[in-house]
């Protein structure tokens, strides 16, 4: 009988491609998604140290050096076509960054392989669509790339719209097929996490071990399950503001042109109504992993679980009402703005309950300085200053001096690329044995963290002082005044690259010197369900599911 | 005799770059622009009022992870506390930033109703239409007057007269700067015929997006004399970086001289105004 062939697929582990390709298994896909925000990051990294070594002098650097090499232009319109590839760069950094770097890594990744783990579950509630979630990844990124090989606008290639695809400049601004490919991109990459949201949610709510209440789960659980309602909720209207770009463009549709009846801002208040809850996204499974790392190397609970949990809860909600702060110089009344400035403020309270009971929780502890928890106190420490330069442009009377300058790019590379970020290394070393059996070199692992600490430090921090002296985001080249300041910046951004050679080779040493970890490295400060498994956990775990008391 | 003018000179030359700086970035600067109006000077002491706020509770955060780590080190406490709710802390970690934000936004309201509300009725209208990528204006007086500003090239400085990098700087200065008087209520309706920019002007403190089909309004009025610079804020194309805004602010007179003498002869208008205005500072300077 059929029954009897299927007893035994429990040890069944497909050998080959087969396993990748046509995995249905947690563990498996959350590899991937690993791997595969490994390489975008560097792509995406790479990209911005171009961008970085661009602007280490006024002047035109590299740009027009580069477009002729991959455009094959010459002369006067070598430097038309760099101008265009700057911008074409600083747009494909964004999408890369939050589209196939951090979400694939802290949602794709970490939530895939931890979160069943940690609540009791077998695997996903429904393995094949995680596995088309994720082979939908590939194509969107393939797209992505492709269309920095289109034409874009009049001797241009590649979409330069920056990452908020404002029409008319996404419109009428580039005609050319790259804008479309970048919106079909989108699409594909908005479907992929809508899928994984769907799944993520139903896996928290019934795959549950018994006994394990919502107010007992594990905060990271609850930081994936918050991020996927806020994917579910906000991508569905990304899609619908793109579909909208994408008629207007190739079928004389006119919802963001004016000659039409229609209105740009129309598509900065979708896009936004998307791309906040979309920053949370970013950041709200980095408060998790956060807080299990503090738990853990302080060998005490979480303080004030319930209080975090829910401070997560109102994040995710109050972040679906402050759209309008991105745009308070587009022209809204001053009612719209006051009301914008007043909801946006409240986000800092929840925000600072989150970092006082990460204090709470260290406060008392026995606390071990091992390297996850040095990276999760640099994700404290630099959330932090973000966070305050956001308390700061939430005031629209001040962000009128403030926006579009580069102390947003303060600000918000602050909350992400020194936040987000922090915190998927701080995951990575904390979950790496666990993942792969193998104890990494806690040197090297080090090293990764002060070098990008001291170079992502100094990539951003003058670029406040540039922000308040007035210099817009997003320029090729920037009067000679600035020079000094973005000198110092780009030094810092190769110092951030070195730093990633160095995570590159620990990763390569830890394979390579295959030192044991063992089930549990970190102690009796790691309670969750997953340090109760032998690392690596078997193909199929929870056979008999646990019991929480 | 040749002392005191060499003296006078380098006062003429520093002096006269000083009053330039005022309106422009400097090198290593870490603030805001000087200020030149009201508002300006009300969102500059705002953000330092911020700073008040936010830097020492970024070092009180920094201050209490350090002493974490030292006191509550493994080998200093080596059994843990098993606390894990204290209702009276957390009710005061909730309350007192609320307190704080309540003591940072109520000058914040006030400095937002302050942009929206002009102490007077304008007295000047310009119209400011972006372009990929250079700028309209259009005085909109009984005899309207509208010429096109964009970012002036290096061929054309001499030919424009302003080869004086320090008061006409790479990527800032304009071929054709706004000239608007001094204490004047200006009003700018500001809109583009492409795709959207921004109107920005730092040391006045304004910013207002260009948007095609819309018009938004805002207003300034300046308090110092001077040459001042702002460059496009909203990314909209390649010559993105290459598309900055100049406003000169000078007095009633020579701002009547050169708007009856614009009309028929921009070119020779702005001359004669830049002939008076950097001939002035120097004279002033020699002066002392």
């Amino acid at each position: 009988m059929a029954g009897a062939a299927a007893h035994d697929h429990h040890d069944h582990k497909p050998k080959g491609w087969v396993r990748w390709v046509y995995s249905t298994n947690h563990k498996d896909i959350g590899t991937l998604y690993l791997i595969f925000a490994i390489m975008a990051g560097c792509i995406g990294g790479f990209l911005s140290v171009m961008m970085r070594w661009e602007l280490a002098e006024p002047g035109i650097q590299i740009f027009h050096g580069l477009a002729s090499m991959v455009y094959g232009v010459e002369g006067d319109s070598a430097i038309d076509a760099g101008k265009s590839m700057f911008n074409a760069f600083t747009t494909a950094h964004g999408l890369v960054m939050i589209f196939f770097m951090v979400m694939p890594a802290l949602i794709g990744g970490f939530a895939n392989w931890m979160v069943p783990i940690m609540i009791g579950a077998p695997d996903m509630a429904f393995p094949r669509m995680n596995n088309i979630s994720f082979w939908l990844l590939p194509p969107a990124f393939i797209l992505l790339i492709l269309s920095a090989f289109m034409p874009s606008a009049p001797g241009a290639h590649g979409v330069g719209g920056g990452w908020t695809i404002y029409p008319p400049l996404s419109t009428s601004g580039q005609p050319g097929p790259a804008m479309d490919l970048a919106i079909l991109s989108l699409h594909i990459a908005g479907a992929s996490s809508i899928l994984g949201a769907i799944n993520f949610i139903t896996t928290i709510f019934n795959m549950r071990a018994p006994g394990m209440t919502l107010h007992k789960m594990p905060l990271f659980a609850w930081s994936v399950l918050i991020t996927a309602f806020l994917l579910l909720l906000s991508l569905p209207v990304l899609a619908g503001g793109i579909t909208m770009l994408l008629t207007d463009r190739n079928f004389g549709t006119t919802f963001f042109a004016p000659e039409g009846g229609g209105d740009p801002i129309l598509f900065q208040h979708l896009f936004w109504f998307f791309g906040h809850p979309e920053v949370y996204i970013l950041i709200l499974p980095g408060f998790g992993i956060v807080s299990h790392i503090v738990s853990t190397f302080s060998r005490k609970p979480i303080f004030g679980y319930l209080g975090m949990a829910y401070a997560m809860v109102a994040i995710g909600a109050v972040g679906f009402v402050v759209w309008a702060h991105h745009m308070y110089t587009t022209g809204l009344s001053l009612d719209t703005q006051r009301y914008f400035v007043f909801a946006t403020m409240v986000i800092a309270v929840p925000t600072g309950v989150k970092i006082f009971s990460w204090i709470a929780t260290m406060w008392g502890g026995s606390i071990t300085m091992k390297t996850p928890m040095i990276w999760a106190i640099g994700f404290i420490f630099l959330f932090t200053v973000g966070g305050v330069t956001g308390v700061q442009l939430a005031n629209a009377g001040l962000d009128r001096s403030l926006h579009d300058t580069y102390y947003v790019v303060a600000h918000f590379h602050y909350v992400l690329s020194l936040g987000a970020v922090f915190a998927i290394f701080a995951a990575w070393y904390y979950w790496f044995p666990k993942m792969t059996g193998y104890m990494y070199s806690a040197a090297i692992a080090n090293t990764h963290f002060w070098v990008t600490f001291v170079g992502v430090n100094l990539i951003f921090f003058p670029q406040h002082f540039l922000g308040l002296a007035g210099m817009p985001r997003r320029y090729i080249d920037y009067p000679d005044a600035y020079a000094g300041w973005n000198a110092v910046s780009s030094y810092g951004s190769y110092i951030s690259a070195i730093g990633v050679l160095i995570f590159l080779f620990g990763v390569f040493e830890a394979f390579s010197k295959k030192r044991v970890a063992g089930a549990n490295p970190w102690g009796d400060g790691a309670t969750t369900l997953e340090w109760q498994l032998p690392s690596p956990p078997p193909f199929h775990q929870w056979e008999q599911l646990p019991k929480i008391k | 005799m040749r002392k005191i003018f060499a003296s006078a000179v380098a006062a003429t030359a520093s002096l006269a770059s000083v009053a330039a700086y005022a309106a422009q970035p400097t090198p290593w600067q870490t603030t805001f622009q000087p200020a030149a109006t009201g508002i300006m000077e009300q969102i500059t002491w705002f953000e330092h009022y911020t700073l008040w706020f936010i830097v020492p509770i970024t070092l009180f955060v920094l201050f209490l992870l350090a002493y974490c780590i030292f006191r509550f080190r493994a080998s200093a406490n080596p059994v843990p506390s098993r606390t894990s709710h204290n209702t009276l802390i957390e009710v005061i970690w909730t309350v007192g930033p609320v307190v704080i934000l309540l003591f940072l936004a109520i000058p914040s309201f006030q400095l937002l109703t302050a942009q929206y509300s002009p102490p007077e009725d304008a007295k000047l209208t310009i119209k400011a239409t972006a372009n990929q990528w250079n700028w309209d204006y259009e005085y909109q007086n009984a005899e309207p007057l509208s010429f096109n500003s964009a970012m002036l090239a290096d061929a054309d400085r001499a030919a424009a007269g302003k080869e004086d990098r320090a008061a006409y700087p790479r990527l800032l200065a304009v071929d054709n700067e706004i000239v608007v008087p001094i204490n004047t209520l200006v009003r700018v309706l500001v809109t583009a015929s492409d795709v959207i920019h921004a109107f920005a002007m730092p040391a006045f403190g304004v910013k207002t997006d260009a948007v095609p089909g819309r018009i938004n309004e805002i207003w300034f009025k300046a308090e110092k004399e001077g040459l001042y610079y702002g460059q496009c804020s909203e990314l909209c194309g390649k010559d993105h970086a290459y598309m900055p805004i100049a406003i000169r602010v000078v007095s009633d007179a020579q701002y009547n001289t050169w708007l009856a003498a614009a009309k028929t002869d921009l070119p020779g208008a702005n001359k004669a105004l830049m002939a008076e205005t950097d001939g002035a500072a120097k004279v002033a300077a020699a002066g002392n």
